[in-house]
């Protein structure tokens, strides 16, 4: 079985029973699309809401609308169809606790806002999440059946 | 003056080298003071890393670390982050409360002491570049995280992310004795703040 590892600020896709992989998804959110018909897996792994909010945006996959909007023409290039892509979303934790510069703080929450918009948009529906928090997350994304693996230190184990 | 944190010139890395050796100097004169016992240190290693190599930091994205961040305000505004992996932190533990410990989980005392830390190698940095700037430089209190690196280090990469696709950061190894405290420093100046730190410095 081919494994993809999907770092900060990246995406990639996976056929045929592979799995994509990020480790330690802090504020960071992983963007995970299936197309079921396809067989057909995505990850996107965006840092920020935004490109039109600064100036430095060449890299469209650290943002989670550009970073979106990119996986999904990827997916459709390769064969998927958007009309039955799903969506499941994980990370956008808030790792430290802070009273002042809450906007700079709360970024992860900001960020699963962001990419529920563009999801919203693109007519892709979110089946599941796990988002929020104070931890960290690492995410094995399957393109055998569009499962969702969520590890954590402390907060256990599922599957979304 | 327009700062490119992606082609930064030996010049602006020799600025931080130094930053991060008379930083570092100062707290390691605080640790042995608090500790009662000589602290060495090497001379820091300043590094401008991608994204995709930030994970590879610290023994691995999934490897357990202790993260204390601050923001920095005054004259100059951003945040900062004291990382120290799991060994470390509890060598400094066992030094500071002159124990033995058999684990590295940490309680509650053990993780306020590992904050006050993180706070004087902080604040001993802070106040080197106010030092060498003339800014009015200061740090909240600190926050503190124990989780896997990459969750952490997510948290310094998204404020560089703003203004770069590369992270900055100080590894300052302290020594007292036997026990070895390698602490990783981050600091990130909002890009304004950047040109204002260069601009004061003559750099």
């Amino acid at each position: 079985m081919e494994t993809i590892k999907v770092g900060m600020a990246d995406l990639n896709i996976i056929e045929n029973n592979g799995v994509l992989v990020t480790l330690g998804l802090g504020s960071c959110v992983g963007v995970a699309l299936y197309d079921k018909r396809k067989k057909m897996a995505g990850l996107a792994h965006v840092m920020l809401p935004s490109s039109k909010e600064i100036k430095n945006n060449s890299n469209k996959a650290k943002f989670a609308d550009s970073g979106i909007e990119v996986l999904v023409s990827k997916m459709e290039q390769l064969g998927a169809d958007k009309r039955y892509i799903v969506a499941k979303l994980a990370g956008g934790a808030q790792m430290f606790k802070f009273n002042s510069r809450a906007d700079v703080l709360k970024i992860g929450e900001r960020n699963v806002i962001a990419v529920k918009s563009k999801l919203k948009n693109l007519g892709i529906k979110v089946i599941s999440e796990d988002t929020g928090g104070n931890f960290g997350r690492t995410i094995e994304f399957s393109s055998n059946d569009g499962s969702l693996l969520i590890k954590t230190i402390g907060y256990g184990i599922k599957t979304i | 003056m327009t700062i490119d944190i992606n082609n930064l010139n030996n010049d602006f890395l020799d600025v931080f080298k130094e930053l991060g050796n008379i930083g570092a100097g100062n707290a390691a004169t605080a640790l042995s003071q608090i500790l009662n016992d000589k602290v060495n240190m090497d001379i820091p290693q300043v590094r401008l890393l991608n994204f995709s190599d930030v994970d590879r930091m610290l023994g691995g994205p999934e490897n357990p670390v202790v993260g204390i961040y601050f923001a920095m305000g005054g004259d100059a505004v951003g945040n900062m982050m004291f990382i120290l992996d799991l060994d470390s932190a509890k060598n400094l533990v066992e030094l500071l409360l002159n124990k033995e410990k058999d684990s590295c989980k940490l309680d509650d005392l053990e993780i306020s002491a590992l904050s006050e830390i993180g706070n004087i190698i902080a604040s001993s940095y802070i106040n080197s570049l106010s030092q060498l700037t003339n800014l009015n430089l200061k740090i909240s209190i600190p926050s503190i995280s124990i989780d896997m690196a990459a969750a952490i280090l997510s948290v310094p990469a998204i404020q560089f992310s703003y203004i770069s696709d590369k992270v900055l950061f100080i590894e300052t190894e302290f020594k007292e004795q036997n026990k070895y405290i390698t602490g990783n420093l981050f600091l990130i100046p909002d890009i304004n703040s950047f040109e204002i730190i260069f601009d004061s410095l003559g750099v």
